[in-house]
């Protein structure tokens, strides 16, 4: 019984290391000046510096391309959840066999390659001569983020009383004031958690990035750092700026997690 | 009809839901004041009515008036009526006061007025002190009074009510029952209320619309609807009933289960069939045989409270169900006396089945949808449209569905005494009426089979 319990704990702990490991390595580097990765020439913030103040050239197209990161990741992920979260009303009102068939609809373009989303982007904007840039990007990825919203809303809106609408439009609302003051309040937290999903896919998402801005000039973080890895060596404050990502999004996870239990608990209290 | 006093006024209302029609043509009007109650099986179009009324459905032809203007095109948030949902439908993130404040504040009402109003409501439905809590920690019921709070609170000229409480438990209805009863004196606005639950419609309502098949069946007072159903279907619906086949040998002379009794009903002719209905509690058993009108046994023995409910079959072979305060024995033999004025006689919808159809060779005719063997049929060709009758008993249905020409499945089962008369719809939406003595359950699947001989085929002259 205790050596069972032995190896399923050095199991997960060993699983543990694996995935988290990497991210460790990266942290801990961050806090030395060395150029090639592994060496540790002793404990320094200089490059937490130079990210902030863009003292060298690299940390200031770095910066440069967060920039347009977060840019891209904000427009494209609030318009797909405002897209998304009509397109879930729309599919949930609808019956049988259409119902069945748009869902799947929905659900092609997330388990489409990205390649073959960005070719084919690439090809329509193309065709459409549609000059590449932000235009195009934010395009793409509202394309791409869209079916998650959606999926983050329906069971929203499957959880809802089917009533609630009508009681509102009963009550003397109407229609537009119904879905602001009933549904929207009752859908936040799917669309929440559509809009952080659709964030985070735009955030790094690259192949279909580096299809849609083309020659643009037009950088994003991946595609900045595939250029930087192709020249030869990254960026040294690359490593604080995973670093502090990977420490935003630990912060995000937590603040929503202890926000759930606590619901619960008051619930069941 | 006094139109000073008309509320709602329904004219040639109809609604199909792809092919199947759920209402058809229904005519009706609604007094100022007036609870009334659409009382029907699942299916039968009352919900359907009650969101046209509201707005929330469009119907597909006629019109709703409501104090002389027509309200089509009127959408729900426009109309002065408010509703009172099955599931309460409450808003789940606001508060109770929030809730019942909703409608009000839409109005932009001030807040002191709304604070006046508001505590009134939760008042009327007994939930003072509960303003701050949240709708989620409420039970069933309490949601509920907070749902009617809600609509009451924006003093509508008529409140609809949907199935409100068909998800509270026995106990809670009843009292809700009384409660909304006494709402409804107090407040003297027009309640539309809509039940499967026969009880609850004779107990709550001053007028009853029965439907069925988005059809009216019959519109009255509780005490009509009970005491004299128009139809074999309202009699079997609201309440216990022995239905049965009889003949109106003349004016005040009836015959059924074998026997002749006076009633009260008139103008039927003379040797007409009708449908006799009496109910349980109005056969009076007594152990003195020489008294009594008819004999029989006594076959079971319930007892349910406040009476006993017994099956007896009489000496003829008719099962009767028997409601009365004193029990008699199994197997005992008993005598049985109906009063003229408890014997409820309603004239036949059909003594036969009739279809209309086409002869398709000289031997085989379309009726149903499908092709039947006829036999060979002198003076009828192919082309000829035809009136097919086959009798009640000469229809067969067949568990094994290939061996119907056509399948169906049932819709209505009625206990007639000694069979049963039940309805079958075809696939193709056509009903057939069936007397058998075999037992089968509703929406149980059967094939369609009808011998050539027993169909009657006369040729209809154009």
């Amino acid at each position: 019984m205790n050596g069972k319990k032995l190896i399923s704990k050095t199991y997960l702990a060993l699983i543990l290391f694996i995935l988290y490991a990497p991210i460790v390595f990266i942290a801990v580097f961050s806090f030395t000046e060395a150029k090639s990765l592994g060496n540790w020439t002793g404990f320094t913030l200089n490059l937490y510096k130079s990210l902030f103040t863009g003292a060298t050239p690299s940390s200031a197209s770095l910066i440069a391309a967060l920039k347009s990161t977060l840019i891209v990741a904000v427009i494209a992920s609030a318009i797909s959840t405002f897209l998304g979260t009509l397109a879930a009303i729309g599919i949930y009102n609808l019956h049988g066999r259409r119902k069945t068939a748009i869902k799947l609809l929905n659900n092609i373009p997330m388990l489409n390659p990205d390649i073959i989303t960005g070719v084919s982007l690439f090809l329509l904007f193309v065709f459409l001569h549609v000059s590449k840039g932000y235009v195009t990007v934010i395009l793409a990825h509202i394309t791409f983020c869209t079916p998650y919203v959606v999926l983050n809303v329906l069971p929203k809106l499957a959880q809802m009383n089917p009533n609630i609408y009508e009681a509102a439009l009963d009550l003397g609302a109407t229609p537009g004031q119904a879905l602001r003051k009933v549904m929207i309040p009752q859908l936040s937290p799917g669309m929440i958690s559509g809009f952080i999903l659709a964030f985070t896919m735009s955030l790094d998402d690259f192949a279909v990035t580096y299809f849609t801005a083309g020659s643009s000039g037009l950088e994003t973080l991946s595609t900045y750092i595939y250029a930087d890895a192709r020249k030869g060596g990254l960026t040294p404050e690359l490593k604080p700026l995973m670093t502090i990502i990977f420490l935003v999004i630990l912060a995000v996870l937590l603040f929503v997690n202890i926000r759930t239990f606590k619901k619960t608990k008051d619930k069941t209290v | 009809m006094n139109k000073e006093n008309v509320i709602i006024n329904i004219e040639h209302l109809s609604k199909s839901f792809g092919d199947k029609k759920v209402l058809d043509d229904i005519n009706f009007y609604i007094n100022r004041g007036e609870f009334i109650t659409f009382l029907g099986p699942s299916g039968c179009g009352k919900t359907t009515m009650l969101r046209i009324i509201a707005g929330f459905l469009n119907a597909d032809s006629g019109r709703v008036t409501m104090d002389g203007n027509d309200l089509n095109g009127v959408p729900p948030h426009k109309r002065p009526l408010n509703t009172v949902f099955q599931r309460y439908a409450l808003f789940p993130h606001l508060d109770v006061y929030d809730n019942v404040a909703f409608g009000l504040k839409l109005k932009k009402m001030p807040d002191d007025e709304i604070a006046t109003k508001v505590s009134k409501a939760l008042k009327l439905v007994s939930m003072t002190d509960y303003e701050d809590r949240d709708v989620n920690s409420l039970s069933g019921g309490q949601q509920q009074r907070i749902a009617i709070a809600r609509a009451l609170v924006n003093q509508p000229k008529v409140l609809l009510l949907d199935e409100p409480l068909a998800a509270l438990d026995l106990k809670m209805r009843k009292d809700m029952q009384i409660e909304l009863k006494e709402m409804h004196e107090k407040l003297g606005i027009t309640f539309i209320y809509v039940t499967h639950d026969q009880e609850e419609a004779l107990t709550l309502s001053d007028t009853i619309v029965v439907m069925n098949e988005g059809k009216i069946q019959q519109i009255g007072t509780p005490t009509d609807i009970y005491n004299e159903p128009v139809n074999s279907f309202v009699a079997d619906f609201i309440g216990e009933s022995n239905i049965l086949n009889g003949t109106m040998i003349e004016d005040r002379k009836v015959n059924f289960i074998g026997h002749d009794f006076d009633c009260v009903d008139e103008g039927f002719g003379e040797n007409v069939p009708v449908d006799v209905v009496v109910r349980p509690e109005d056969i009076y058993i007594l152990s003195n045989l020489d008294a009594a009108q008819f004999v029989g046994t006594v076959q079971t023995c319930i007892f349910k409270g406040v009476h006993y409910e017994m099956t007896v079959l009489t000496d003829e072979g008719f099962e009767l169900m028997i409601q009365d305060y004193n029990s008699f024995e199994v197997g005992s033999k008993v005598g049985f006396l109906i009063k003229p004025n408890d014997i409820q006689v309603m004239k036949k919808e059909r003594t036969c089945n009739t279809f209309e159809g086409e002869m398709t060779s000289e031997e085989s005719v379309e009726i149903l949808g499908v092709e039947f063997d006829c036999g060979v049929r002198e003076g009828l060709e192919k082309g000829d449209k035809v009136k097919v009758e086959v009798d009640f008993n000469k229809i067969d249905l067949q568990d094994n569905l290939d061996e119907g020409e056509t399948n169906g499945s049932i819709s209505f089962i009625l206990y007639k005494g000694n069979h049963y008369h039940i309805t079958v719809r075809t696939e193709e939406g056509f009903k057939v009426y069936v007397d058998t003595n075999d037992i089968w359950d509703k929406n149980d699947i059967v094939g369609i089979k009808i011998a050539p001989a027993d169909m009657r085929i006369t040729k209809i002259s154009e």
